[in-house]
């Protein structure tokens, strides 16, 4: 059976256009925000990742890391995330949602205790920033067995050799950081140098669903469109952040940047 | 399954094929990004540290730069005046710029150098490492950028001054906790963004494996002087010997011990138990916390159940982190070391007795081991040997103890 995850590229494909991919922090700015956030940006976005925050963030810009410390000051929990996703799904049952985060989480929760939480909430993939091929060997196969996609990270470091490997043990999306940034950097190389290594990549394995990631705003997503799929996160947290201090509603502006974004990329 | 120490293999090499010492701790657990400059750096130091000519670059500046050997002495009054033990101090504060992190600064430029960076960044708190890496830095021609806590640059002026002085730049971390475990973080962060043209230098034997190897393999001169002049003055290691040291991220005991692994020397640790009535105490391994992974790997460290990494407090700003070197964790686990914490009133106490007694005058880091020697010498024989390594000097901590004690004198 194919994944919710390769229909939502199948489908795009066959559109011609890239997935839109949004990330937000699970419990930014409230635990119900986020999931009325969720609600409310699926109508525009193809798959959702959902950041389980950590206080100690080695790889995330300022956006996210904000995003986060809200999310944890208001005492977001793991059960809490699971309960977003779980509520979220009874409305959206064919949306994938991915989760995000840190490795110490999943290790503390248990890493079969946490796959059973994913699957029992509906998580379709996970993310996890600080667990590199070929560590990750392991937890990767358990995902595979709960049917969780267990998305792998190439970078502009990463070498052709390793590339190869990673992509031979893949799932059914791969994650391109575009610059040697954290998350929410602002783009320090070209879209078409991006591009460029991109396809220097997808020329592996075409078939492989390949997404970009980090320092893709409003003004640079469109420029890209030729990707598989395209992850805007930092924007969207810096959002609620200025949603917050101008005193607006997080979830009406979330929508409203979500809703141009996807106008960019049809 | 308990695991063991491996004889004639060094400390830093006994871990698996992942990187994991006893199979539990350490590892690399880092964004794809690092990957590579990682795998390079690790290639680059293993040919490096067989190579003659770089270790005979690093004798070289180690002799002539860093001054060697720090001297090794009787205190002759405090032995006297607990009545016990003997006890001596190697005191490594009288390397260039007043502590052992000097070694780390020194070998970091000189790979550096070799690797063909223009840049380093650093991260520190108490201010020494970051101190002795803006000295380096110029010392070997390379631009130098350091992250400090906000909390820590306020409470260790003297330090961020000497770093300014050196023409480096002081980034201030503002998020968390606004200590060293942020400043590690940010540093790590802007390494994941620069490190094409920067590199890294990891205060402590903390972080991916290979600043763990490069910052112990670089302390380790403290045991090669050591175990030489414990010889000179006893004809042989004495039977009965203490080797005590105090531990934040652990860079200090692991290179005071590195030598004396083999030997029957016994290992203690002293971690900052923080002020009396707080629980914020930034000793884990006493402690026992779990198994966590921070900054890239596993070990020991203060958190809650969720995984979240918890707050620490210490007078202490070179203590003042919330994990431990895996290496210490793996030291624990295979009992050949045995640990312990002194609290901030312990510490203070301990600092103002020695200066009082002896010519030397700790800072707040060494001055938890000096405590825990204080608590053991009059329990010991005579014939029982306690060495303290007085790993810093107090200078940087002038506000500090002139604030609590009411006066700093020198």
């Amino acid at each position: 059976m194919r994944s919710k995850i390769a229909e939502v590229f199948d489908n795009c494909k066959k559109i011609k256009r890239p997935a839109l991919i949004t990330y937000t922090v699970a419990g930014d700015n409230t635990k119900n925000n986020s999931l009325k956030i969720l609600n409310k940006i699926s109508k525009h976005a193809d798959i959702l990742e959902l950041g389980f925050a950590h206080n100690t963030p080695i790889a995330d810009g300022g956006q996210i890391q904000e995003s986060s410390h809200r999310a944890i000051k208001n005492g977001i929990k793991l059960k809490d995330v699971f309960q977003i996703v779980k509520k979220f799904k009874k409305n959206n049952p064919n949306k994938p949602i991915i989760l995000m985060g840190y490795f110490n989480l999943i290790y503390q929760n248990g890493e079969n205790n946490f796959l059973k939480n994913c699957k029992a909430s509906g998580v379709d993939g996970l993310i996890v920033v600080d667990l590199p091929y070929p560590e990750n060997k392991i937890f990767a196969n358990k995902c595979k067995k709960k049917s969780i996609n267990f998305i792998q990270l190439l970078s502009p470091t990463t070498s052709k050799e390793r590339i190869k490997k990673i992509i031979k043990d893949s799932h059914d999306m791969i994650y391109y950081i575009s610059m040697l940034s954290t998350t929410g950097g602002k783009l320090k190389v070209s879209p078409k140098n991006i591009l460029k290594n991109y396809n220097r990549i997808k020329r592996i394995n075409p078939k492989k669903n390949l997404v970009i990631g980090f320092g893709i705003t409003n003004k640079t997503i469109s420029s890209l469109k030729s990707a598989n799929g395209l992850v805007v996160g930092s924007l969207l947290c810096k959002t609620i952040t200025n949603s917050l201090k101008m005193r607006q509603n997080p979830v009406t502006n979330l929508d409203k940047v979500v809703y141009n974004l996807k106008n960019k990329i049809l | 399954m308990s695991s063991k120490i491996k004889k004639n293999i060094p400390l830093i090499d006994q871990h698996d094929k992942n990187f994991m010492y006893g199979g539990k701790f350490g590892g690399n657990f880092i964004p794809e990004t690092l990957k590579k400059p990682i795998d390079d750096l690790t290639k680059l130091f293993a040919k490096l540290r067989k190579e003659k000519k770089f270790l005979k670059e690093r004798d070289y500046f180690f002799q002539t730069y860093v001054g060697a050997p720090t001297p090794f002495i009787k205190l002759e009054n405090l032995t006297d005046h607990l009545g016990g033990a003997q006890i001596y101090a190697k005191v490594v504060s009288e390397a260039k710029g007043g502590a052992h992190k000097i070694y780390g600064a020194t070998v970091h430029c000189m790979i550096a150098k070799r690797a063909g960076k223009k840049y380093v960044v650093g991260d520190t708190g108490a201010g020494y490492a970051g101190k002795m890496l803006s000295m380096a830095a110029k010392k070997f021609g390379l631009k130098c950028k350091i992250f400090m806590g906000a909390k820590d640059i306020k409470r260790q002026r003297p330090n961020v001054e000497a770093i300014r002085k050196n023409g480096a730049e002081i980034v201030p971390v503002t998020t968390g906790s606004q200590t060293l475990v942020d400043a590690v973080s940010e540093c790590m962060r802007y390494w994941v963004s620069n490190c094409d043209t920067t590199h890294m230098c990891v205060g402590s034997t903390v972080g991916p494996n290979i600043f763990i190897k490069i910052c112990a393999w670089s302390t380790a001169q403290i045991s090669r002087e050591l175990i030489k002049q414990v010889q000179e003055e006893f004809g042989m290691i004495p039977s009965k010997l203490k080797l005590i040291n105090c531990v934040g991220g652990g860079s200090s005991a692991a290179g005071f011990w590195n030598e004396f692994i083999d030997t029957s020397a016994q290992f203690i640790g002293v971690e900052a138990g923080g002020p009396r009535n707080s629980k914020l105490h930034a000793a884990p391994l006493t402690n026992g916390s779990k198994i966590g992974i921070l900054h890239g790997a596993a070990q020991y460290v203060i958190q809650d159940k969720e995984g979240q990494i918890g707050s620490t407090e210490s007078i202490s700003a070179g203590l003042d982190y919330p994990g431990i070197s895996p290496l210490h964790c793996f030291l624990k686990d295979t009992k050949r070391a045995k640990y312990t914490s002194a609290s901030d009133e312990e510490a203070l106490r301990a600092y103002q007795l020695v200066s009082k007694l002896e010519n030397i005058s700790p800072s707040l880091e060494p001055s938890h081991a000096f405590a825990e020697a204080i608590k053991l010498a009059p329990k010991l024989k005579s014939s029982e040997v306690i060495i303290v390594n007085s790993c810093g000097d107090s200078l940087k901590d002038k506000d500090i103890i002139k604030q609590k004690l009411g006066s700093y004198n020198r």
